[in-house]
């Protein structure tokens, strides 16, 4: 992992809403390949963070660099087309689309194909989408109209359509909120089998912590907007301050993962 | 069925009836016939129209007793114009292809007369305007299928630029609403009244939208300019609007107005009680003609509908009386000789005799210029005189320098 | 100095009438969702039936007890109508319920003139308020005085039920959020139905209280309305204060304007909306749109190109078309040329509106310009018929991406009303520029061509322009720009996390529709001879707003049939019927009845629950995933 390149540096990055610090220096970098966790209570930034870093909020202070390259405060389609994936805490999806076309959207735009007027989108790199469809695991519903999918599936859409672009770094905000404990597992070895595979760097928020601990190389802890620790899990699940935080819910985790690694 | 559905079969009924009428209006015609293709704005005007339209039923009645046109019964095709030039030409096409008329007549917008006018130059089709005001009908945009029965504006203009250049006022202002016609009638007016005493100055004007006129503070603006005089050529709702913030805000307090159209019943009427003394108009004063011609109208107009006449049933009356004259007197129904019939062609009206000019296809007809009153709670014209057309028409040099030539 | 304060006063008089319809129309829509087009109509009617009372009913508390009788009687038959008919199409698409307003309101004028005959009437003075008092020399109309001070009052009597009743506070948190309060559970039934009847009884009090200054009539409704719209989106959508602001700033910039350009008044209100929405996308006083979540139970089909037997279906339909001139009169071909213009007229809004979520208000501007383009083109150059074709609409197209650079900036009814604003200011320039438009006198002589002049080869031309245009919309509606136009409409969010520049998608768009429009215009002009600024006027945006939204906004070409009903019948009905606008109207509501997502969406569902077995498609249904490929 050391010998990774860095993928994506975060230097000083700062926000804030009317006096109130929502995020405040907060800096660290995730390396290709690297799955790195972003945490904290409900209100700690994390979501900021996350809106700063693909352009979906300008930073008051602070950059963004991805491959060394500055893209601090520049939109989210720019941000998208030099390699960044996005999937949303709540998804966000074409619900008119069938779940094949809503992934040959983001094919078309990775194509610069956008302005075409003449081709015939359902035909449009059918393979590909389905492929990636598959990969993902909703191959079977290819055809089903977007909004008729499970919670689920969507989220697992929204993979596929962030994958479209080979992208280099994956944003995932809470990947697996509203899934069931057994899906939650299964998306997240499958991301994880992306990641190494393709050598993307994946940065994830996430409320469930056995997700966390399992599937995370790294995790980054956020409170009230600065970050309080950085390290692998071990060191994190040891650290003094996050266990101040996380009270209840770090011991209820131990207890789990004690009974989870006996099993 | 729930209550709530009684709305919507009540569509429904509308509807089916709506229909039933159609089909019934569609019966065949029969051929010993001269069919007149008549299009006016009846659902967008129907206080012009309704009594537009009872004249012209009166003339046909009348035309049909007297046995009809050289034998033929005389039948009208009457169409909606929705108030939009673009359904007028489809009812033109509709009369001329469908319907087979020998002619086509009527229309009240401007706009709508001279489309209707491009029309008929274009499918070479006679074409006898009603009440469309505008100069360009038989000037700028006249052609040679196009007549038209009523004063121009410029004939109006001139009959009121008389009466105005006697009175001693010298500070004038107007009030028009913004579109052709208000526009034409301001300028005419003022090119008129400026000749005849060049001594008067044009101290403001108004230009409030057509139907929405805010009357308030345009009856203000107009008495900020202090003006001797106003002219007006505001009409409809817009005039009633104008005139009760004038009364109220004693805007016409020892000034004197003219205005346009104001002393015909139509826009006379709704005023009552409020219309304003001492106004000079052009109008129709129905209960003041004492013409033999006017008596016999009157009486057959109040013994058919039980209502009195306004200036839209004259006109009506007028335009098929004039159609059937033409239509006798050319004894076809081929536009050229239509035309030849036309020109020149004298004949009754309930105002006297009327010509149509052969230079610009403009009738003779008049109007009355008086004064309006109140009496009895109501608005009347007194003092009218009738003005004839012929004396008020565009010089003939002028008409062969404005008219394309054919 | 006394003059000017008196205009200020005048200025607010006029202010307080406009202010009171426009609250009731931001009620209406605020808590709703409704364009409630007929909110003029029943301002009419409020004004007729104050006029009856006020006719039968004595003295001082005759008079006044017949302005509130008529708001309250025309309230109930808002009632009436919101229990009926709009009930029955709340989850409708979107505006398909101005779709049912619109139609009420053609009945309703022609119904006032059937009840109170064609004449304009004079309503009563109000007792004692028929003069005015002297301020330093100038009038000031006692009832103006009235006015002045029921504005406020009303303002205020609003704002206490809003913050100060159980009712109020539910309201408001409906306007902000429907769903909460559905949740909550509030009958959000009568929660509507009492908002529609406030928004009616404030509409109908303004149209009574104008008794004594105005004559009643049966233009007073569409006199009023499109104003009120742009005092609501000037305000702000949904805020009371800000009607009342706006109000206030058009009645006083019109009263003072009039003073330096008397023909401004004209323009006046659009101008300042236009600088307004682009200098402050929400109005006044108005809050950014939350992003509008699903309406629940819309079901969502997926588009997907014709099959083989549509597409048998279509190529029948165009030959019969095509055959037309072996069967029916000149007069039939005239009525299908002007049929087939209007359809591609409609396809090319439909394509902004169903494709690019953008519903225009002021569509005909580009429909316009594309008349005056040939018009320019084959009077002033005289250039033949053919070129002035193909160059005419490119009027439209520069149209369109002038005004439409602006107007994606927006999104919403917003959207909406700049589009009608820039649509007002292209007709007032054709209405106000004589020299070069020939004003409202039109232009006149611009005739087709020898060989297309007879009506077969014209209805050809036409019906072939008019194939070629559906055929290629349709092709773009496929096309990858078609599905990222369409992604930008399902969510702004993704789009752009997909790298999909939104505006400059939706820009495009609208070019191109806006070009479509003038290539409909462009034919129109031949077909008719002369040109009018009539063709850039609001009514024919709405008449293809509202022929979109008879074929249905959720399908792909369900404008072609909107366009053909809604034109053939609206021909058909002013040429054979007297009370054409009250039949074509009751009809429109039949159809929003019967068709709840258009006549082309409603076929559609049927055709999807295979109970039209020819026009069965290959969609699979939750089970069939796997089987269909």
């Amino acid at each position: 992992m050391s010998v990774a390149p860095t993928l994506l540096a975060v230097e000083d990055l700062t926000k804030s809403y009317g006096g109130v610090h929502a995020v405040r220096g907060v800096s660290f970098s995730v390396a290709a390949g690297e799955i790195v966790a972003l945490i904290g209570p409900n209100g700690a930034g994390k979501s900021t963070c996350f809106d700063m870093l693909n352009g979906q909020k300008t930073p008051d202070r602070g950059r963004v660099r991805l491959l060394g390259e500055d893209i601090t405060g520049r939109p989210p389609r720019a941000v998208w087309r030099l390699g960044v994936g996005r999937t949303f805490q709540i998804t966000a999806t074409f619900p008119t689309m069938t779940v094949r076309e809503n992934v040959q959207v983001a094919l078309v735009s990775y194509a610069n194909k956008i302005f075409n007027v003449w081709r015939s989108t359902p035909d449009f790199e059918r393979g590909e989408a389905d492929r990636l469809l598959e990969l993902v695991g909703v191959g079977g519903y290819a055809e089903r109209p977007c909004g008729e999918l499970a919670y689920g599936d969507l989220k697992r859409l929204e993979l596929a359509i962030a994958l479209a672009n080979h992208p280099r770094l994956l944003l995932m905000d809470e990947p697996t909120a509203g899934m069931a404990p057994r899906e939650r597992i299964e998306l997240m070895r499958l991301t994880a089998r992306i990641a190494r595979e393709q050598s993307i760097g994946v940065l994830f928020t996430e409320h469930d912590m056995d997700v966390v601990f399992e599937h995370a190389n790294r995790i980054l802890v956020l409170n009230r907007g600065t970050l309080i620790a950085e390290g692998s899990p071990d060191d994190v699940r040891r650290d003094p301050q996050v266990r101040a935080i996380y009270l209840g819910e770090g011991l209820v985790y131990d207890a789990r993962h004690r009974e989870g690694a006996g099993a | 069925m729930r209550p709530g559905n009684l709305l919507l079969s009540g569509c429904l009924a509308v509807v089916m009836a709506g229909m039933a009428a159609a089909v019934t209006n569609t019966a065949a015609m029969a051929q010993s016939e001269i069919k007149i293709g008549e299009i006016n704005s009846y659902s967008a005007l129907p206080s012009f129209t309704e009594p537009y339209r009872k004249g012209w039923q009166l003339a046909v009645e009348e035309v049909n007793a007297a046995g009809g046109i050289n034998g033929k019964k005389l039948v009208v095709i009457s169409k909606d114009d929705n108030g939009k030039p673009a359904d007028a030409v489809t009812a033109a096409n509709e009369l001329v292809s469908s319907d087979g008329v020998a002619m086509i007549s009527g229309t009240f917008f401007s706009n709508i007369g001279l489309a209707v006018s491009d029309f008929a130059k274009q499918k070479k089709v006679f074409f006898l305007a009603g009440e469309p005001l505008t100069d360009a009908v038989t000037m700028s945009k006249g052609n040679r299928y196009t007549f038209r029965l009523r004063p121009s504006n410029y004939m109006q203009a001139a009959m009121l630029a008389d009466e105005a250049a006697k009175l001693p006022a010298k500070r004038w202002a107007t009030v028009a609403p913004n579109y052709e016609y208000g526009q034409s009638a301001v300028a005419v007016f003022k090119e008129l009244l400026t000749k005849k005493r060049p001594d008067i100055q044009w101290v403001g004007e108004q230009w409030p939208p057509q139907g929405k006129i805010d009357a308030g503070p345009v009856v203000q603006a107009l008495a900020a300019a202090n003006p001797e005089a106003i002219l007006n050529v505001e009409f409809g709702p817009d005039l009633v609007k104008f005139v009760r913030e004038g009364n109220t805000r004693g805007l016409f307090k020892g000034k004197s107005v003219v205005s346009f159209l104001t002393g015909e019943p139509e826009y006379l009427d709704p005023l009552k009680d409020e219309t304003p003394a001492g106004w000079i108009v052009t109008g129709y004063p129905w209960y003041d003609i004492k013409t033999p011609e006017h008596e016999k109208f009157l009486k057959a107009y109040q013994a058919k509908f039980n209502d009195y006449p306004r200036l839209g049933s004259v006109v009506g009356y007028e335009l098929i009386k004039s159609a059937a004259a033409i239509l006798a007197k050319a004894n076809s129904t081929d536009t050229d000789k239509l035309i030849a019939a036309a020109e020149g062609i004298k004949l009754g009206s309930p105002f006297g005799e009327i010509t149509f000019r052969k230079s610009d296809h403009q009738a003779t007809l008049g109007a009355f210029v008086g004064k309006t009153a109140v009496k009895d709670g109501k608005g009347v014209m007194v003092d009218s005189v009738y003005r004839d057309g012929a004396n008020f028409l565009p010089s003939e040099a002028d008409v062969e320098k404005a008219r394309p030539k054919d | 100095m006394s003059f000017y304060i008196v205009q200020f006063l005048t200025g607010l008089a006029s202010a307080a009438s406009l202010f009171l319809v426009a609250s009731g129309l931001s009620i209406i829509f605020g808590v709703t969702r409704i364009v409630n087009f007929a909110h003029g109509a029943f301002y009419m009617l409020g004004a007729y039936v104050a006029f009856t009372l006020t006719e039968r009913l004595s003295g001082t508390l005759g008079f006044w007890g017949g302005i509130v009788g008529a708001a309250l009687i025309v309230a109930l038959i808002g009632v009436i109508v919101e229990m009926v008919l709009l009930r029955r199409i709340y989850r409708s698409p979107e505006l398909f319920q101005l779709l049912a307003t619109f139609g009420l309101t053609l009945m309703v004028e022609d119904l006032v003139v059937l009840i109170w005959g064609p004449d304009d009437l004079l309503g009563r003075r109000a007792p004692g308020l028929r003069g005015a008092i002297d301020f330093f020399g100038q009038a000031v109309p006692t009832y103006d005085i009235l006015l002045i001070v029921l504005g406020p009052v009303v303002l205020g009597l609003l704002w206490l039920l809003f913050r100060r009743t159980r009712w109020g506070v539910l309201v408001r948190a409906a306007t902000q959020d429907r769903d909460m309060v559905a949740a909550l559970g509030v009958n959000q039934k009568w929660l509507f139905t009492s908002v529609f009847a406030l928004g009616v009884f404030l509409a109908a009090l303004g149209g009574a209280l104008q008794i004594p200054r105005d004559a009643v009539n049966h233009t007073m409704d569409l006199r009023i309305i499109v104003d009120v719209f742009v005092v609501v989106v000037i305000g702000g959508l949904g805020s009371i204060t800000g009607a009342f602001v706006a109000a206030v700033l058009v009645s006083e910039l019109n009263a003072f304007g009039i003073l330096i350009f008397p023909k401004i008044s004209i323009i006046l209100v659009f101008l300042v909306m236009a600088v307004v929405l682009v200098v402050r996308p929400w109005g006044l006083f108005g809050k950014p749109e939350a992003a509008a979540r699903q309406t629940p139970g819309l079901s969502v089909r997926p588009w997907r190109p014709l099959s083989s037997n549509e597409r048998l279906a279509f190529i029948g339909a165009l030959i019969i078309a095509a055959a037309l001139p072996l069967l029916g009169s000149n007069y039939a071909l005239i009525v299908g040329a002007e049929i087939a213009i209007f359809v591609i007229f409609a396809a090319s809004l439909h394509f902004l509106m169903s494709v690019g979520g953008l519903a225009s208000f002021g569509h005909a501007a580009y429909f316009g310009l594309g008349t005056y383009g040939v018009a320019f083109l084959a009077k002033f150059l005289g250039l033949p018929m053919i070129v002035c074709l193909l160059i005419g609409p490119l009027l439209g197209l520069l149209g369109a991406m002038l005004f439409g650079w602006f107007a994606v900036q927006l999104s919403g009814v917003y959207f909406a009303m700049l589009t009608l604003a820039f649509a007002q200011i292209v007709w007032s320039i054709a209405f106000q520029w004589v020299e070069v438009t020939g004003g409202d006198n039109g232009i006149l002589g611009v005739w087709p061509a020898a060989f297309v002049a007879t009506p077969a080869r014209f209805y050809w031309l036409a019906l072939f322009v008019t194939a070629l245009s559906v055929i290629v919309l349709r092709v773009l509606v496929f096309s990858p720009f078609g599905y990222s136009l369409r992604a930008t409409r399902d969510s702004a969010l993704r789009s752009e996390a997909i790298g999909l520049n939104s505006k400059r998608i939706q820009w495009t768009a609208f070019v191109i529709a806006g070009t479509f429009a003038g290539i409909a215009g462009a034919l129109f002009a031949y077909l008719k001879g002369s040109v009018f600024p009539d063709n850039a006027g609001i009514a024919l945006s709405v008449d293809s707003l509202v022929m979109v939204l008879l074929g249905g906004v959720e399908t792909v070409s369900g404008a072609v049939i909107g366009a053909i009903v809604y034109k053939a019948l609206s021909i058909w009905l002013v040429s054979y019927t007297e009370l054409s606008k009250l039949v074509l109207g009751g009809m429109i509501v039949l159809i929003v009845v019967a068709f709840p997502k258009g006549i082309a969406g409603t076929f559609g569902n049927l055709v999807d629950s295979g109970r039209l077995p020819f026009f069965k498609r290959a969609l699979p249904r939750a089970s069939q995933a796997e089987g269909a490929e």
